[in-house]
């Protein structure tokens, strides 16, 4: 059996939206080199819309194709969506990850909810803190 | 298909192959069974440890067939131990990097007991002689240095680190998996008392190796039941993959310097080749080094995917990151080296064979500088380093 689902390897090879988005309106960046994968997303938001996204990955073949699946699934997405996006989500889209390839998921759900808090942040906008994680330690892929 | 992954395993040549199949269905007897049928296949056993012993330069008596290399390891790392434990003496000294076979079995000793030196390997992956002398103590009773490492490919002074030995009198076993049958090696001349060997890395098949262990050493069962391998190591023989090794090590031994200067050409040209990727640094001392090893680290990139876009342009190849290890740490091998761990992660081990070829090699050169100047075209951490947000752990020119 191979490693990855056919849509792991698809997105691996073919990522989409990678890239950097010069004055972003949001940027989140999670992960740590030392444990071996570090994801970067970028977000254009035009009336609460995220009109566009790109990201930048260092990591292994999920860590891409994890990174890749999440920015398709919240482009042209209102914020309030892209809020909602789940690892469990990312994975389920990419047909499934290996129980130890889990944490790609949650790296690139943590990486576009950062770049949102980013947004906020930005902005002045008020937000509810309690959605966002604590991601300066990322003890999950150290761990 | 290019495939550079021989320190993982290789391919088994054709008079390995041939060797072994008369003793799956025409000479398929127990070698302990007194019928003619068992008697020839008790000859042949004969024959081929017999074999086996002039091409490292012991005895026969003194080869015990194993499963492969990590029983080898274990066992002659058991026994000395349990030799050790009888005088009181339970010091054992190792490296930081060898392979998992020595390094697991030592952790179990040390749980019962034994304390373990592990000696540093350097930015090079070399030990001296010294170092061994310096650490040996009155209790030790075993020193334990693999002949070549499997991932970065540097090729310790046996011969030197056995003649300490000797003279302290205390047991040298070597983890010889990677270079029996790739470089000459005789235990008598290098002062070797015990050398594990493995047959699927020199063109046999797989699940077959060998312990030698010089006349005096008692082995210590690791399996029990019967009384073969004279009593030191139970179960009905592999024949057939005995027959295997044998022929597979006859014919590495007889290739041996001709298929070394080959394979040493076009590694050196394949190191060359990859010393141009910016920021890359070879892993393991140039020249103390197994013919077909080549290891390198790539700033700013992560090995496992450096390897799935090799593998989609047909070149099969490994690396010490940790995704590929299957832990969450990179290979030991390289953090022993003193490598960082974001440097570890980046890495690539291609091993050749003497099937390798030239124009191979030039494509490997090419896919790789490729893949690597993709993958760091998509990589924060390369456009961090780049942008001078972040300083670069392997200079330029290193």
């Amino acid at each position: 059996m191979a490693l990855y689902s056919e849509k792991v390897m698809e997105h691996f090879r073919n990522p989409r939206n990678v890239g950097v988005i010069e004055n972003a309106d949001g940027v989140g960046e999670v992960g740590n080199a030392k444990c071996g994968d570090i994801m970067k997303i970028y977000l254009k938001i035009d009336n609460d819309i995220i009109t566009d996204v790109k990201f930048e990955t260092f990591g292994c073949g999920s860590a891409i194709a994890s990174s890749s699946m999440a920015t398709e699934l919240i482009k042209g997405k209102p914020v309030s969506d892209a809020l909602k996006l789940t690892n469990k989500a990312v994975a389920e889209a990419l047909d499934g990850l290996p129980a130890h390839k889990l944490h790609c998921s949650v790296l690139a759900e943590e990486a576009i909810k950062k770049a949102l808090q980013n947004y906020y942040e930005k902005n002045g906008i008020e937000y509810d803190r309690s959605l966002f994680p604590d991601c300066e330690s990322c003890e999950h892929c150290c761990e | 298909m290019i495939y550079l992954d021989n320190a993982a395993t290789t391919k088994m040549s054709d008079c390995a192959l041939k060797a072994m199949m008369p003793y799956f269905s025409e000479i398929y007897g127990n070698p302990s069974s007194l019928h003619s049928m068992g008697q020839q296949a008790a000859e042949a056993l004969f024959d081929a440890r017999q074999r086996i012993s002039s091409c490292i330069g012991c005895t026969p008596k003194e080869i015990t067939f194993t499963s492969g290399g990590s029983e080898a390891d274990n066992q002659a790392i058991i026994s000395a131990a349990a030799m050790g434990a009888k005088k009181g003496k339970k010091h054992i000294i190792s490296t930081a990097f060898e392979h998992h076979a020595v390094l697991h079995t030592l952790e179990k000793l040390e749980k019962q007991g034994f304390v373990i030196t592990l000696l540093d390997v350097g930015e090079k992956g070399l030990i001296t002689a010294k170092q061994v002398e310096e650490a040996i103590r009155p209790d030790t009773c075993l020193v334990t240095v693999m002949y070549a490492n499997n991932e970065i490919g540097t090729v310790q002074p046996i011969r030197e680190i056995g003649e300490v030995c000797r003279n302290k009198n205390v047991i040298f076993h070597t983890d010889a998996v990677q270079a029996v049958g790739h470089i000459a090696i005789n235990v008598t001349e290098q002062n070797i008392d015990m050398l594990s060997l493995s047959a699927h890395k020199f063109h046999g098949p797989k699940g077959i190796g060998a312990l030698y262990a010089r006349k005096g050493i008692p082995l210590h069962t690791v399996i029990e039941g019967g009384a073969q391998e004279r009593g030191k190591r139970a179960g009905t023989e592999n024949l057939p993959a005995v027959m295997g090794m044998a022929a597979a090590l006859e014919e590495a031994c007889s290739k041996l310097n001709e298929n070394a200067q080959k394979i040493t050409l076009l590694r050196n040209k394949l190191i060359s080749g990859l010393s141009k990727i910016p920021h890359s640094i070879l892993n393991g001392d140039e020249k103390s080094r197994l013919p077909g090893n080549v290891n390198f680290c790539f700033e700013g990139i992560e090995g496992e995917s450096l390897l799935l876009l090799l593998d989609d342009k047909g070149i099969c190849a490994s690396s010490g990151s940790a995704c590929t290890s299957g832990s969450l740490d990179p290979s030991h091998v390289l953090l022993a080296l003193g490598r960082p761990h974001e440097i570890a992660h980046g890495s690539l081990r291609l091993s050749l064979s003497e099937e390798t070829t030239e124009e191979e090699i030039d494509y490997t050169v090419k896919v790789v500088t490729e893949v690597v100047s993709y993958l760091r075209s998509i990589s924060p951490v390369w456009r961090d380093l780049e942008s001078g947000k972040k300083e670069f752990i392997i200079k330029e020119g290193y």
